[in-house]
């Protein structure tokens, strides 16, 4: 079994970590600084596992294991984004030996701090509601099979669904910040899934109508920043240009129909 | 009428399940998870799920789906439940088709169907190789849309610590925990369902995510609620060994035309690609002509343990085999498999279209739970009911694959309206218990959170942690012999024993995850030991519990039901007869003389 305890060195290599801490939400910020020891495929999740296990910094002092979030630890649930070396991504699936130390590992900017990696991005799942981001359905009761859909349909739409809400889209959008309400490019993403769904597309007329209110699609300013760091390759910008596209639409439209 | 108080524990496939099917029938539910429930565990599930659509033309039903459960689960199971979810499962299918699941598709426009593990049709559904992702999000949609409604109010962020009972041990709501204030606050509720998934953190390393600790069963257990076939875990014959976590490369990979492999000279050090199909040993095709890569998970795993155990032919001497799927068109590897090989890709920087794959087996699903009833889903506590993998209903002996969503979905649809009957039928509801009765649970574990804040040891609990899981895998998994079993139980003992001297070494109350991590591991070390215990006393091999000293499944003696049962702080084991009504036994085998 390769589980060699930190501390009971093996090839002598270290890892030099270095983490952004804040005890509280009210509470200043500092750095502390870990040598771990270097195993191989080690990702960022197990440095702080490490840490947990033996949480005393480089220069020998006690400090508390530290707070972040993580669970399916194979980059589909999307709970570990943090800033790793100031880029922003999944911690569970960056691996240390692709980056340059010491490795600097930071709390998302762009939601409240809980407390040190932990960061609150319930806004997200706020904005998935207010645009509607879902299939209405009469009830789970059987029904028989749902619309036929071309597998052509599928294989565009598919990549999509694979959205992890990780956040990663909105760290580094310059158009979300503190004087800003932009939902961000995951959820008019969704908006695009839903609107392409046979059964989704009854609330399109909703849905781009939120789209088109505060924080909708106006308030993108193009910098497609999204797309690069999306974990998923989700067709980020192609997403946005399609929902402006079906809201000006249904704009003219509705200008048309007065 | 009064509404009756309905409260869902876990967000997962099972519990979202659930809380639709209550605010569908109008009633007010409260949806408790550690994280949010669109991070839940399900998210992981890659190859599908099962239904006897037969859209093939093959002549698929659901009495051979039934069948295939029963006999993949070497009758362990009661057939009634499986019955009828194998019944089911064409309708939930088309439920979450109707969600709007991006499941792929025929030139038809029609539902394509793949081949799984323990069955000779293409019985299984599939989004890609991210069909529980797919799946979860169209069940958290709906969630959001009753939430929106005000039907279903979510807690977030707050973990299961015990359920409230009352002075006749009838169940009157939760105690919870909130994990950024660590407030300790009790729900009432007539009735509570959990969903709380698998127990993959037991065994330290496994191809579950984090929070499936097991915890609120064994709190559960530890208040009462039997907990049955608990020796039954399944390993899975394909994961990327990690450190952290071992990666699952889904039955897919197989079910989609991979292949597994070693070289026939023990040691070869020539890389894959350089070794002519004529060196190389296919296995379980050998072995297993008519199933051949797509034998049950069980059968797989032990194969795999022989030839490298016994027959010492892992690659390189070491604990691996590969699994290769470097000879598919790219194309089909894309539009299928993206979703795994990607992680394979990530993990270890190797491209799987290019080169085999090393795999090892992993734990990786629980076949055992809460004890439940045959009908409605509810456990040996009056109020509490379950639902999902932290259930023991349907998989028996051994889950065939892509069987455990489709298991999930149906617990989830029938324990919603049987906990709604339930508080119905009550005569007085939660409002009627007195206040004391939630004021002493909560102060019951806020001194439990107390103690160990301010515990003095100089035990860590990550240590512990790590030997328990290192202890379960290597003595309680693939093989089992009985002196190991005991030592491990002496094991598990002397953990529990360190666990009092434990240092936390964060004692703020505020998002403290070491606190709640030390009272996961406290319930995971009652768990190990029912789990440990339940193999010692089962002397007989059948689905994935192999005693290699009891080779031979004994139904005379074993054909029945494990149920343990806490009692003032002894595990107690007892036996129920399993239900065969409608398939008698018969043996199981899947090689060439099946
Ligand atoms: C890698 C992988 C691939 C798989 N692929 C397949 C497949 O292709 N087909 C198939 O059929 N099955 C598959 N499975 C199995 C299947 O994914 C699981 O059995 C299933 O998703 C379990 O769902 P669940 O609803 O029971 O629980 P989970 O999805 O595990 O959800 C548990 C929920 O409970 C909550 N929770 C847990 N403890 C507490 C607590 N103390 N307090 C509050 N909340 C709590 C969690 O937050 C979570 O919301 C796979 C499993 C793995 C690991
Ligand atoms: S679109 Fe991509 S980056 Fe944005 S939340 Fe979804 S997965 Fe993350
Ligand atoms: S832990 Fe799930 S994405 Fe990293």
């Amino acid at each position: 079994m390769d589980t060699a305890a930190p501390g009971g060195g093996n090839s002598g290599r270290k890892v030099i970590v270095r983490v952004k801490r804040r005890p509280g939400t009210r509470e200043e910020a500092h750095w502390e600084e870990f040598a771990l020891d270097w195993r191989p495929h080690m990702n960022i999740i197990i440095c702080l596992r490490d840490i947990a296990e033996r949480p005393v910094t480089r220069d020998g002092h006690a400090t508390t294991p530290v707070s972040y979030e993580a669970n399916c630890l194979e980059e589909v649930c999307g709970a570990c984004a943090m800033l790793i070396n100031g880029v922003s991504r999944q911690a569970c699936s960056t691996l240390v030996d692709s980056l340059e130390q010491p490795i600097r590992i930071e709390p998302l900017t762009k939601f409240p701090v809980v407390r040190d990696l932990v960061v609150d991005r319930s806004i997200m799942f706020e904005n998935l509601k207010r645009m509607k981001c879902w299939v209405p359905l009469d009830g789970t009761y059987d029904l028989g099979p749902g619309p036929r859909i071309a597998p052509e349909v599928q294989e565009k739409y598919y990549p999509l669904s694979r959205c992890i809400t990780c956040g990663n889209c909105l760290e580094v959008c310059p158009q979300v910040n503190e004087n800003s309400d932009f939902v961000g490019a995951a959820i008019l993403s969704q908006v695009r899934l839903f609107n392409a769904h046979p059964t989704g597309a009854m609330h399109m007329k909703e849905r781009l109508a939120a789209v088109m209110g505060p924080g909708g699609v106006a308030d993108c300013a193009n910098a497609q920043n999204c797309v690069e760091v999306c974990p998923k390759q989700i067709p980020l910008t192609e997403s946005i240009a399609e929902v402006n596209r079906q809201a000006i639409r249904q704009a003219v439209l509705g200008w048309l129909l007065g | 009428m009064r509404e009756p108080k309905i409260i869902v524990v876990g967000g997962g496939l099972a519990g979202l399940m659930a809380v639709i099917r209550a605010a569908e029938a109008g009633v007010p539910v409260d949806l408790f998870s550690i994280v949010p429930v669109k991070r839940s565990h399900s998210v992981c599930a890659q190859g599908g799920i099962n239904a006897a659509k037969n859209l093939k033309g093959e002549g698929d039903s659901t009495d051979r789906h039934f069948d295939d459960t029963v006999y993949g689960g070497d009758f362990l199971a009661n057939q009634g439940p499986v019955k009828r979810m194998c019944e089911a499962a064409p309708g939930v299918i088309d439920m979450l088709d109707r969600m709007g699941v991006m499941f792929n598709r025929t030139a038809e426009g029609l539902l394509d169907f793949r081949r799984f593990g323990g069955t000779l049709f293409h019985r299984t559904a599939f989004a890609g190789a991210t069909t529980g992702q797919q799946m979860l999000y169209a069940l958290d949609e709906q969630v959001r849309r009753f939430e929106s409604e005000g039907k279903v109010k979510k807690y977030e962020g707050w973990t299961f610590l015990s359920a409230v009972l009352d002075d006749h041990r009838i169940s009157r709501g939760i105690c919870a925990m909130d994990l950024k204030t660590m407030e300790v606050r009790t729900f009432p509720a007539d009735a509570a369902i959990f969903c709380t998934g698998g127990v993959g953190a037991v065994f330290g390393r496994s191809t579950n995510s984090v929070v499936c600790t097991g915890s609120a069963q064994s709190a559960l257990f530890q208040q009462g609620a039997d907990y049955a076939n608990a020796e039954f875990i399944q390993v899975h014959p394909t994961a990327i060994p990690g450190e952290d976590k071992c990666r699952l490369m889904s039955e897919s990979a197989r079910g989609e035309g991979g292949r597994v492999w070693v070289p026939k000279k023990p040691g070869d050090k020539r890389p894959a690609k350089q070794i002519p199909e004529a060196e190389r040993f296919y296995f379980l095709e050998e072995w297993y002509p008519k199933y051949g890569n797509l034998v049950p998970r069980d059968i797989a795993t032990r194969a795999i343990h022989k030839v490298v155990y016994t027959q010492k032919m892992g690659l390189e001497g070491a604990p691996a085999v590969y699994l290769d799927v470097s000879h598919i068109p790219r194309e089909t590897l894309d539009r299928k498999l993206e979703g795994i090989l990607e992680i394979y890709e990530k993990f270890l920087g190797v491209d799987p279209r290019e080169h085999p794959m090393r795999v090892f087996p992993a734990m990786h699903y629980t076949m055992g739970g809460l004890w439940i009833d045959n009908a409605n889903q509810a456990t040996s506590v009056p109020g509490i009911y379950a639902a999902g993998e932290c259930e023991y209903q349907y998989h028996g002996a051994n889950r065939l694959g892509a069987n455990s969503l489709v298991s999930c979905i149906y617990g989830g649809m029938v324990a919603a309206p049987a906990a709604i009957r339930y508080a119905r039928g009550l005569d007085k509801g939660c409002e009627s218990v007195s206040t004391v009765v939630y004021e002493n649970e909560r102060r019951r574990q806020e001194q439990i959170n107390d103690s160990m804040l301010h515990a003095e040891g100089t035990e860590n609990p990550v240590t512990i942690w790590k030997e328990m899981g290192d202890w379960m895998t290597e003595h309680v998994t693939v093989v089992r012999n009985n002196p190991d079993l005991e030592r491990t139980d002496g094991k598990l003992l002397e953990l529990a024993d360190r666990f009092k001297k434990i240092n936390l070494s964060d004692r703020t109350y505020w998002a403290n995850q070491t606190l709640s991590f030390c009272r996961e591991l406290q319930n995971m070390l009652v768990l190990a030991r029912v789990i440990t215990r339940g193999a010692l006393a089962r002397n007989e091999s059948r689905g994935a519990h192999y005693k290699p000293d009891f080779p031979d499944r004994n139904d005379a003696e074993w054909l029945k039901t494990t149920r343990a049962h806490y009692d003032c702080g002894t595990i107690k084991f007892a036996y129920d007869p399993v239900d065969t009504s409608m398939i008698p036994p018969r043996a199981r085998r899947y090689d060439a003389k099946a």
